[in-house]
Parts: structure tokens; sequence; C-alpha cells
């Protein structure tokens, strides 16, 4: 395969930036370079159950990583709307990680604190970390409360009927349970956090296929 | 056979049928169902979009627990603690360099990694440890031209090649046509039931919901069978939803497929947490 060392100069510092912490998070991904190897056929596109709802297809995601456009991935809603059903994984004929591709460039966009405008949606997920680290366990009535107060208050109303039905039916637990392990999972959690600071001096790999891909408009000048 | 357990968070609350219809299909095939101790979340598909070393570690911590305690086969009913710790234990075995960093941070817990345990959905556990054939001569009760839709979701055959196909498996259809149930036409077994969606794009959701109850009912199913305590919620809890806003007339009710299986291993309604779905099974007269 085609190898060159450096990151071409041609790329503004931004993106240069953007684009080391993405292929440092693609590194855990075992195949996760495989994203050089896309055709642009399409199929993740049409096999996704909720592209329709996408500002930029899985395709286009690709197509714009590949031109260079990574800020834009970063601000669509896109990455956010993944159910993670794996459909466009699994058909692939290249075999790329698409779901994986789009957990990291949402690794991404949490580390910089890049989202699409008023897009709550990464709340729910630092919730659901928090309180893993709290008891170890997932509560979903504190998960999804959590999340409904801070963007929607009026949806609790709503869904209060669909609430008690559950309760009555011993569906809904109140109260969280805590793990005895749960001082060992936050030590654990310490731990990795603490390896992953030296990550920043990792060298930079290129991905090959950053020739400008026209089809997606108009691309910032920058010399060749 | 003796298998170690991992429930998941939603089995505790939201998918509590889902637990205890496990256990009492386990109890009467004579399966041995031994929850892992302590376990802790498998840190599903939201902490993975977080931090991918912190969540394989997370997960691992489960993996650690089943090794030490000599389990080999951890069976994981959620749809998504299947699909994760699967995929942690294929990103551990794969990349040894992940496997040390996730061993030293198991090391804060006092584990280490094993290469031996594996992963099982209790569906691939059922058909092929124990077989069709033992399951049908072991049923006190036959659900003769009961039609039903067997719905697989997507985290239980995508994205690792695992004991089903990806886009058309037949574990469930053919495990309850040998109990004369009829499955029908139902080509949208592996489609999205939108997950998580459901409370960050609620429009989106229910569209995929809607299309999936559509699919059901118009082929004639008089029930749906889920393996997915997710699935079972946004299908069954979200009708109500859906009826509004589309101006439909959804009252299907949706299962665990366990508990349907129960039922024709003699299994008491009670124990199979049958009242604490929404929607009421009618079963017509036991043949």
């Amino acid at each position: 395969m085609r190898q060159r060392k450096t990151v071409p100069g041609s790329l503004p510092p931004r993106e240069r930036e953007l684009r080391q912490i993405f292929l440092r998070e693609v590194e855990v991904v075992p195949g996760g370079d495989r994203l050089s190897r896309c055709l642009q056929c399409g199929t993740c596109s049409g096999s996704c159950p909720v592209s329709y709802a996408m500002d930029l297809s899985p395709r286009a995601v690709i197509a714009l990583f590949r031109a260079g456009l990574i800020e834009e991935i970063l601000h669509s809603r896109s990455i956010w709307i993944c159910a993670s059903c794996y459909m466009c994984t699994t058909r692939c004929p290249q075999q790329i990680k698409i779901t994986d591709l789009l957990y990291a460039l949402k690794r991404v966009a949490m580390e910089k604190g890049l989202y699409p405008d008023r897009f709550p949606v990464y709340l729910i997920s630092k919730n659901f970390v928090r309180l893993i680290g709290r008891y170890g366990r997932n509560h979903e009535l504190m998960l999804v409360v959590r999340f409904y107060l801070k963007h929607k208050p009026l949806e609790l109303v709503r869904l209060l009927p669909l609430g008690l039905a559950m309760f009555r039916r011993g569906r809904l637990m109140l109260l969280p349970k805590r793990i005895r392990g749960v001082a060992a999972i936050r030590r654990m959690i310490e731990a990795s956090e603490a390896l992953e600071l030296p990550r920043e001096e990792a060298p930079v790999q290129y991905v090959p296929g950053s020739v400008g891909y026209r089809a997606v408009g108009a691309l910032p000048e920058r010399a060749v | 056979m003796e298998y170690l357990y991992f429930p998941g968070c939603s089995l505790e609350g939201a998918g509590r049928q889902y637990d205890e219809s496990l256990r009492a299909v386990f109890r009467a095939l004579g399966l041995g169902l031994k929850e892992l101790e302590d376990w802790n979340c498998c840190g599903a598909t939201i902490y993975m979009s977080v931090d991918e070393a912190t969540s394989l570690a997370v997960s691992a911590r489960n993996l650690a627990i089943a090794g030490r305690d000599g389990g080999r086969d951890l069976v994981a009913p959620c749809s998504a603690c299947y699909t994760v710790l699967l995929k942690t234990n294929r990103f551990l075995r794969e990349s040894p360099e992940l496997r040390e960093k996730v061993d030293r941070l198991l090391g804060e817990a006092g584990l280490a990694y094993h290469l031996d345990v594996r992963v099982r959905h209790p569906l691939d556990v059922l058909v092929n440890d124990v077989g069709i054939q033992t399951i049908a001569s072991a049923a006190t009760r036959r659900f003769d031209g009961l039609r039903l839709a067997p719905y697989y979701g997507c985290q239980i055959v995508r994205p690792e090649r695992g004991f089903d196909h990806s886009e058309f498996p037949e574990a469930m259809d053919k495990l309850f046509g040998a109990l004369g149930a009829e499955p029908v036409y139902f080509p949208v077994k592996t489609r999205c039931c939108g997950g998580m969606l459901m409370t960050t794009f609620p429009e989106v959701a229910l569209d995929l919901v809607r299309e999936l109850l559509v699919c059901a009912t118009e082929n004639g199913a008089e029930c749906i069978l889920t393996t997915c305590p997710m699935c079972q919620v946004n299908l069954e809890a979200y009708q109500d939803r859906v009826n509004k806003k589309f101006g439909t007339s959804f009252a299907i009710p949706v299962l665990f497929f366990t508990q349907l299986l129960g039922l024709a291993l003699g299994c008491e309604e009670k124990a199979l947490g049958l009242q604490r779905n929404l929607i009421p099974l009618k079963l017509r007269a036991a043949a």
C-alpha cells in the first residue's frame, strides 16, 4: 500500500488538529484504517434506516473526511442520529467499519466540544458515563429524567402515564443499585484517563485518500 | 450444563419479565444459570462513543469476573450487552496492545482478562446447545396456528458473524415453528427499532417503529417476539404514541421470546412475568 510519512502541509492547522485526534481514536479500532478503501458506492447510505433524517449521509461523511472537511462532519447531526444498527458495516463491500468510525467521530466531537447548534444529544452520553462511575450500572429512570429535565421538561408530563403504567407493572426501578465493585471501577476509569495523556505526542499516520473529492462542492483553496 | 448469567441493567427495570422468563425457561430445561457476581454495566453503545479504551475496560471487568469464576459461557440476553461484550472480547483477542492496556486497568480492580470466556445469547444457547428437537419434545403445550412475527433486532446478528444470518436469521422462526406456531412473512426482522433515538430523536424512532408494526400486522401476525429489552419497550410502550402520530390503531402484544417459550414448557404465567406486559397476549384455547 502507498505510504507517506507526513500530513500534507496543505491542510489548515485546525483540520490537521482534528484529523490527528480522529486518527488517534481510530487506532483503537481493529481494521479502522480500511476507511481508505471506500469506493463511494453508497451501499451504506442506502442500507441505513435513518439516513433519510441525516444532513450528511454516511457516504458523504467519508467523502468529506477525504476532502479534508472534518469540522463540517462534526457540526452535522448525522453522527448523533446513528442508532448503531450496524447494517452499513455488515453490507460494506470494502469491510469498512462505518459504525465504529462514526463512534470515533463522536469521540472527537465530545473531546473538542463541537456539536451542531442547540443539539443536546451528547449530554445523554455524558450522563450515562457519570451514572456508571457512580453506581457501576445504568439507571433508566435517572438517565431519561435528567435528559428531559434539561432539554424538554414538558415531555416528562407527556411521558407520565407511560411511566406510571410501567411502575404499576414493576418495570420501573425507582432507586439505582450500587454494586460493590464501584470503587474498583472508578480506579480503572482514573487509571485509564492517566494512560490517555501521553498519546498527545503519538506519531500522526497519514490516511491515504485525501485527494480533493470534487463532488462535495467548492473546496477551500489550498496549495498542492 | 452450567452457564454464567449477565442480566444487564435493563433486565432489572423495564425488561424485568425477560429476566424472569429466561430463568424459568432455563430451569424448566434443567440448565444451570448462575448470575455473574457483582456484574457492572456493559457500557452499551453509549460509553463507546465517549471513550473507547475505558469502555472496553469497564466491559472487560465482567469477562474477567466470568473467567475468574471458571465460567466458559457467559449468557447475555440484552442485545446491546451481547454485542458490546462480544466486541470487547474480539478487540482484546485481536489486539495484544489493547489487551495489555486493558489488563493493566483490570489490575486496578484486582482482576485479569481471560481469553477463554465465550459470550453467548440465550437464543443461541437454546437452539444450538439444547436443540430445537429436545425443546419441542419437552414442550407440554403447542401453539398450533399462532401467527407470530419473530423480530431479532439489529445487535444480536450484527456486526459480528454470530450464530445466525446477519439479515435473515431463522433461529426463532424454526424454534417456534417446531412448536406449531406460524412465523409470518416478516422481512424487516433485523431492521432497527430506533434504540435510544426514542429519547433523543422521537420523530425518527416513531417512524421506524411504525414500519415494523405495519409489516407485522399487515402480514397477519398476532404477536411480535423480541430478543432485546430495548426493542420490546420501543415496540410495546410506544404503540400509543405511534397511533396518535399516524392515526393508526395498533394493539399488538410484544413478548420476549422466552415468555412464549416458557408457556410451551409449562411454566406459570406469573413466573414468566406475563402480567408485566402492557398489551396482554390472548391465546386461543390451549391445544
